[in-house]
């Protein structure tokens, strides 16, 4: 079942003042307030037209940079006044209240062209100097994608760190119990990165596992055991196409695309024991990568593609190994403890992510492959699957409350959290996208 | 083959496995009796309760035994063994896919049914608990599922009657998340087909 959600929408894009100055200065602003997230005022955009709005764009761009957790929107109702344009701006309002920025702007419905327009402007309430403004506009289903482009622009525009708010997550969901005889429904689900506009592209009694994005974000790779054993799967987000890529005999799993598009690592028992393939997506061709009788599982690929981290047991206890696809020799990266699994790189390639288990707890670490050092981002007994945000500043997982799955998100630098709501019940496997513009 | 009642059969079991010079360490009311869909009973067993061991070839037929208590003897043996193959789900450590000793006995006599029965095929199902990632767990759960692969292999099983298939964490047995739920989970079932 793919219910068919446009996401292509057109930015008719005026750049007003394009005045990106003081980047710099606005990014020693955050590292001196460090601990504190950024106070902004956004101001309810004025609705130009006679009709009504059918979203709300103050609530979700204020929401957005909310859940980022490096800003800190003003509540409305502690607003001095409500401009809509530059000549009714007082920057001593805004200083009174000790805010640093200031968003305002209006929406205006067009009965011709049955556009939205939205028009905004950023201001920096301490220089006294508007930052940015623009004008976007699209259609009705294309609201939520203006107002998270919006709070993207504002996003980079004072952390200079490019917003990831236009991104979308996959995940899995599970409603029944697998303990039992009732009936199971597994989806595979793909939503805003707000949780919002969820679709499903795949329905079945039997579970899914592993959603992994390409790099252009237009498909989805995965392990679907619908057949009665797991086989791997890509599909089309657009259309709904499906093609099944591996269904040899024993294991099908964990699927991660190359950067490039062109291929999956994959792990294959086919040859006796739980080994990483990779497989050329066009020639169908399979390379072999790993020669163990340990289990070898969960590649992830390096940014620049040149090398693949993984899960392996061939020490004894699960641990991340990398190597790199031309010479193949393994080289342990983890030593803490006696888990650490499922690695995936940043964005920047720098650090990797992964579960690890300390004093019967499992969690999310993060290494730095510089430095070398470990910490845990996490402190829930069963944290599991993360996945980074592409500007590498979120990190989403999931993990247990109460008795229910569900999915969590943390600022990579442990400063924040929020879980995000679930639509059916049990909530895991989230993987987020890349950028998609 | 229901020609005796399972409260029966059990108590023919442990008193064999008595016999043989093995201690039972549990309690009958610790072993779970389920049936499944197809009207099938699986016996499960739990902590304590699984000492059924080693009491294989425990009966010694002396030389004056007459041909009336050999036969019943067989007859005994070849019951019990039924009642061994009951015992369906094979139970592992947290992280480990090696056979417990405890599960022997009952691999055995699956694995001499087998022998005898070239024509009947099993699915061996591996399954993991939910502690960990989800991947590992489905390779760990294969690797379950290949440990008692191999241990009927050993004992006289074609490799052509058995599949490995493994569904990881994905269907668990048990629903809590606690050591008593993840020990239940942690398996490998034997499906005839």
């Amino acid at each position: 079942m793919h219910k068919n959600i446009v996401f292509t929408y057109i930015i008719f894009t005026i750049l007003l003042l394009v005045s990106r100055l003081s980047v710099a200065e606005l990014m020693i602003e955050i590292t001196q307030g460090s601990d504190s997230a950024i106070p902004i005022a956004i101001v309810p955009f004025t609705n130009k037209s006679a009709g009504a709005i059918p979203e709300n764009i103050q609530k979700i761009v204020s929401a957005d940079l909310q859940r980022s957790g490096e800003f800190d929107p003003l509540p409305t109702n502690r607003m001095l006044s409500l401009p809509d344009s530059a000549k009714a701006v007082y920057y001593r309002d805004w200083r009174l209240l000790k805010q640093n920025y200031l968003l305002i702007g209006n929406v205006e419905y067009s009965k011709y062209t049955k556009n939205y327009k939205i028009q905004y402007e950023l201001f920096d309430v301490n220089q006294q100097q508007r930052i940015i403004g623009e004008v976007v506009s699209g259609g009705e289903k294309s609201l939520r994608d203006l107002a998270h482009h919006i709070s993207d622009a504002i996003y980079e525009a004072v952390t200079g760190v490019r917003g990831a708010f236009s991104t979308k997550i996959a995940y899995i969901t599970l409603q029944g119990s697998p303990v039992g005889k009732g009936k199971l429904e597994y989806r595979l689900q793909v939503a805003d990165s707000d949780g919002r506009r969820s679709f499903t592209l795949l329905k079945t009694s039997e579970p899914i596992i592993s959603p992994s994005w390409s790099p252009d974000g237009k498909k989805l790779a995965y392990v679907s055991f619908e057949s009665g054993r797991p086989a791997i799967y890509t599909q089309v987000i657009k259309s709904g196409k499906r093609t099944l890529v591996s269904s040899f005999k024993g294991l099908n799993g964990a699927p991660a695309w190359s950067p490039d598009g062109k291929k999956l690592a994959l792990t294959l028992s086919k040859d006796g024991n739980a080994e990483i393939y990779n497989l050329d997506l066009a020639t169908k061709k399979l390379e072999r990568y790993t020669r163990h009788y340990g289990i070898d599982t969960e590649a992830s690929w390096s940014p620049d593609g040149h090398s693949v981290v993984f899960t392996s047991d061939r020490s004894g206890t699960p641990q991340v190994y990398r190597m790199n696809i031309y010479d193949l020799e393994p080289e342990r990266l983890t030593f803490e403890g006696r888990y650490n699994a499922r690695p995936r790189f940043s964005g920047d390639g720098n650090s990797l992510f992964f579960v690890h288990k300390s004093n019967g707890s499992f969690n999310i670490a993060a290494m730095n492959l510089k430095a070398g050092n470990q910490t845990t981002l996490t402190e829930t007994p069963l944290d599991e699957s993360p996945s980074l945000a592409p500007n590498d500043r979120m990190l989403i997982y999931s993990t247990q409350r109460g008795r229910k799955g569900v999915l969590a998100v943390v600022s990579v630098d442990g400063r924040s959290k929020y879980f995000l709501p679930s639509a059916f019940g049990d909530v895991r496997e989230p993987a987020w996208s890349p950028f998609l513009r | 083959m229901k020609a005796i009642s399972t409260k029966n059969a059990l108590a023919l079991i442990f008193s064999a496995s008595i016999l043989a010079g093995c201690s039972t360490t549990g309690t009958t009311e610790d072993a779970d009796i389920n049936a499944d869909a197809n009207g099938v009973t699986v016996t499960d067993q739990e902590g304590g309760s699984e000492s059924y061991g080693q009491g294989e070839g425990a009966a010694v037929v002396t030389s004056e035994m007459d041909a009336q208590k050999a036969e019943a003897e067989r007859l005994a043996k070849e019951k019990e063994a039924g009642v061994l193959r009951e015992i369906r789900t094979f139970y592992f450590d947290f992280d480990k896919s090696s056979v417990k000793p405890e599960s022997r006995t009952a691999l055995m006599a699956h694995a001499a049914f087998l022998a005898a029965n070239p024509n009947v095929n099993v699915a061996l199902e591996g399954h993991s608990d939910e502690r960990g990632t989800k991947e590992y767990n489905l390779a760990l759960g294969e690797r379950r599922g290949q440990s008692v692969e191999r241990f009927l292999v050993v004992n006289g099983v074609a490799r052509t009657q058995l599949e490995v298939v493994s569904f990881g964490e994905e269907k668990p047995a048990a629903a809590g998340h606690d050591e008593s739920s993840w020990a239940e989970n942690r398996r490998v079932m034997i499906q005839y087909k």
